[in-house]
């Protein structure tokens, strides 16, 4: 177990290094340079901000110096929120970001195991063509048709839930948010976890578990789950990264202010620092999700973990 | 005692036959090749009004005779915008996937025949691309070329015009190459990163095929790595690659929307489905058939693309198709 997880922590180390390097680079062609403003900037500020910021430096030397800053958990300074550290947009607007994931993560993983696991059972039979069809359509319409749509109607005309912003504490303001963004996955989920146990269901063992008289509910849950489980547990990793990059889009949607929103304002006013803050940030999240779902792997799958 | 002949079936008319037992596949083809073949050919006919003639008069008109999906706040025919955007929606996702799966494939087929330490070290490659947030890289790249494509596209519609064209005939051409133009570097790069399943699955597929005899006997013969790699292992693994390709348009499909949602991918005036559906999500107030018509088409499309892709795998995965 120790050496997996050290092996997969090199390999995260090395997914970050190279988005790093890929991102230093994209940042350095951006057109129009790292300043730019509404108002001029005079050349004699610019030059001493591009001194400050150790733009006047060689490349390879600009490159070590930002990522000895960036593993030191210094992210520098934003240049459009007149230089707030990007540490502090980070903290604060993340925790949003990481609740709305979070909650969506768990609302597909409610929806969408369950919907499998019965899929699987009734295999063939209405309840199945139904599961699946919902699913299907859930995958066909994404986010930015369904969240314009719910929150015009439910949010504004009918005024049942807020179809704006977000509150900590307010379950309210989840809602609506939370529901499209996790619908997708509770798509993917559902089919992924109805082929998983199917896989498992055609085996003998299983066979041998309904000659003895094991009731059918048993060997689903006691006997399939587990095996079962493992293509959707393969999926949480890409899950989490597509979840990541959903929300830039419900939280365009929501108006929550979350992270993405500040990585789409950055982008557009070339605001460097934040970019790359955020970025990597990301980029550590996905590592992250990546190791907890090959963990869950681990977990499920006896033959995976003998393997290892 | 009789002897009953019958004709065998080769494994391709097997799948074919599978494949037209499965109904939601079909209902997909024909729906599918209907809106293809309405954003191919509609913007040559004159059906078709031009996608950014602009109105006084027609603003914000319920879908009626004249108008069949209606108009939008200036004025600008929905029905024509829908087709047009199609077109490009389509011709981008078509161009992108080829991309990604010539890419994924080569790889996948080199890193399986290669096999020991070149394909661990392949393998490796392909897990650290997978641990990356594309979508947020891609975007970064876009804004990196928008000024760059914007040049690029002029000298295109230059190069295609003669100098003494008309206006209309300019914009003809415009309307025509500009999204293309702009949009294929962004492409390139999202189908360069979207060809780590494939690449996977091809490997996989190779693994197993080169160990059949066929494959010893090639090498008896002394014929090159190239040949039997290329001629005689790859064609063997056509299943898989044709199943994969199918399921990666609708993501590529969904990818270029959700950029040109976040206002990152094309740009206004040029139109594809994301654009028309961003355009359509801010109106839907006034206009909610403006979201309604490209939304229906392009979950129409991805819908059928994924009953295809769903059929081409229990048809051509002889495992999947047993139970």
């Amino acid at each position: 177990m120790l050496r997996v997880l050290f092996h997969r922590l090199l390999q995260g180390f090395v997914v970050l290094i190279v988005l790093f390097t890929i991102t230093f680079f994209l940042c350095r062609a951006l057109p129009g340079g790292p300043y730019v403003s509404e108002k001029e900037i005079p050349a004699h500020v610019k030059e001493l901000m591009m001194k400050r910021d150790g733009y006047d430096q060689p490349v390879h030397k600009q490159y070590l110096m930002r990522l000895k800053n960036l593993l030191q958990g210094d992210a520098g300074l934003s240049t459009r929120l007149s230089g707030r550290p990007v540490n502090d947009v980070i903290a604060q607007s993340f925790p949003v970001s990481f609740q709305l994931g979070l909650i969506s993560m768990f609302v597909a993983l409610a929806v969408g195991v369950p919907s499998g696991v019965i899929a699987s059972w009734k295999k063939n039979m209405d309840v199945d063509f139904i599961v699946m069809a919902v699913a299907m359509i859930g995958l066909c319409l994404p986010s930015f048709v369904v969240g314009p749509i719910v929150g015009e109607l439910i949010g504004r005309k009918w005024q049942l839930l807020p179809a704006m912003g977000w509150d900590a504490f307010d379950p309210a303001t989840w809602l609506l948010p939370m529901l499209v963004l996790g619908m997708v996955y509770a798509a993917y989920l559902a089919r992924l976890t109805r082929t998983g146990m199917l896989d498992v269901l055609s085996q003998d063992f299983v066979r041998t578990a309904l000659a003895k008289g094991v009731p059918m509910r048993r060997i689903l849950i006691k006997h399939c789950l587990r095996g079962g489980l493992v293509p959707a547990a393969a999926y949480l990793g890409p899950a989490f990264a597509g979840i990541i990059s959903g929300s830039l889009v419900i939280e365009l949607v929501f108006q929550i202010p979350g992270l993405g929103r500040h990585f789409i304002k950055a982008i557009e006013t070339n605001d460097v620092n934040v970019i790359m803050g955020i970025v990597l940030f990301y980029g550590g999240l996905v590592v992250l999700g990546n190791i907890i779902s090959d963990f869950l792997i681990l977990w499920l799958n006896p033959r995976a973990r003998a393997q290892s | 005692m009789s002897l009953v002949i019958q004709k065998g079936t080769s494994l391709r008319a097997d799948a074919m036959q599978r494949l037209k037992k499965n109904r939601a596949a079909v209902m997909g083809v024909y729906c599918l090749a209907l809106i293809v073949l309405a954003c191919l050919v509609l913007p040559f006919t004159p059906w078709l009004k031009d996608p950014n003639a602009q109105s006084l008069i027609d603003q914000n008109l319920a879908p009626c005779a004249k108008y069949w999906f209606g108009t939008d706040n200036v004025g600008r025919d929905i029905f024509s915008r829908v087709f047009y955007g199609g077109r490009i929606s389509i011709a981008v996702a078509v161009l992108t996937t080829l991309v990604a799966a010539t890419i994924g494939v080569t790889y996948g087929a080199i890193s399986g025949y290669a096999g020991s330490k070149v394909d661990a070290l392949m393998m490796r490659t392909v897990d650290v691309l997978y641990g990356m947030p594309f979508l947020i890289v891609v975007i970064l790249f876009g804004r990196v070329l928008e000024k760059e494509t914007a040049k690029w596209s002029n000298a295109v519609v230059d190069l295609l015009t003669a100098d003494n064209a008309s206006a209309a005939k300019i914009n003809d051409v415009r309307t025509a190459v500009e999204p293309l133009v702009t949009m294929a570097p962004l492409f390139i790069a999202i189908g360069a990163l979207s060809w780590l399943t494939i690449s996977r699955i091809v490997r996989a597929q190779v693994l197993t095929v080169k160990k059949l005899e066929f494959v010893e006997a090639a090498r008896s013969l002394g014929l090159s790595h190239a040949t039997i790699l290329f001629r005689h292992i790859l064609p063997n693994c056509v299943g898989p690659i044709i199943i994969y390709t199918t399921l990666t348009i609708p993501g590529i499909m969904l990818f270029e929307a959700v950029l040109s949602f976040l206002g990152l991918g094309l740009k206004p005036p040029n139109s594809s489905w994301g654009v028309l559906i961003k355009e359509g999500a801010d109106l839907m107030l006034t206009n909610p058939w403006y979201l309604f018509f490209p939304s229906l088409f392009f979950s129409l499309t991805l819908l059928s693309l994924n009953f295809i892709g769903d059929g081409l795998r229990d048809a051509l995965d002889p495992k999947s198709s047993k139970d």
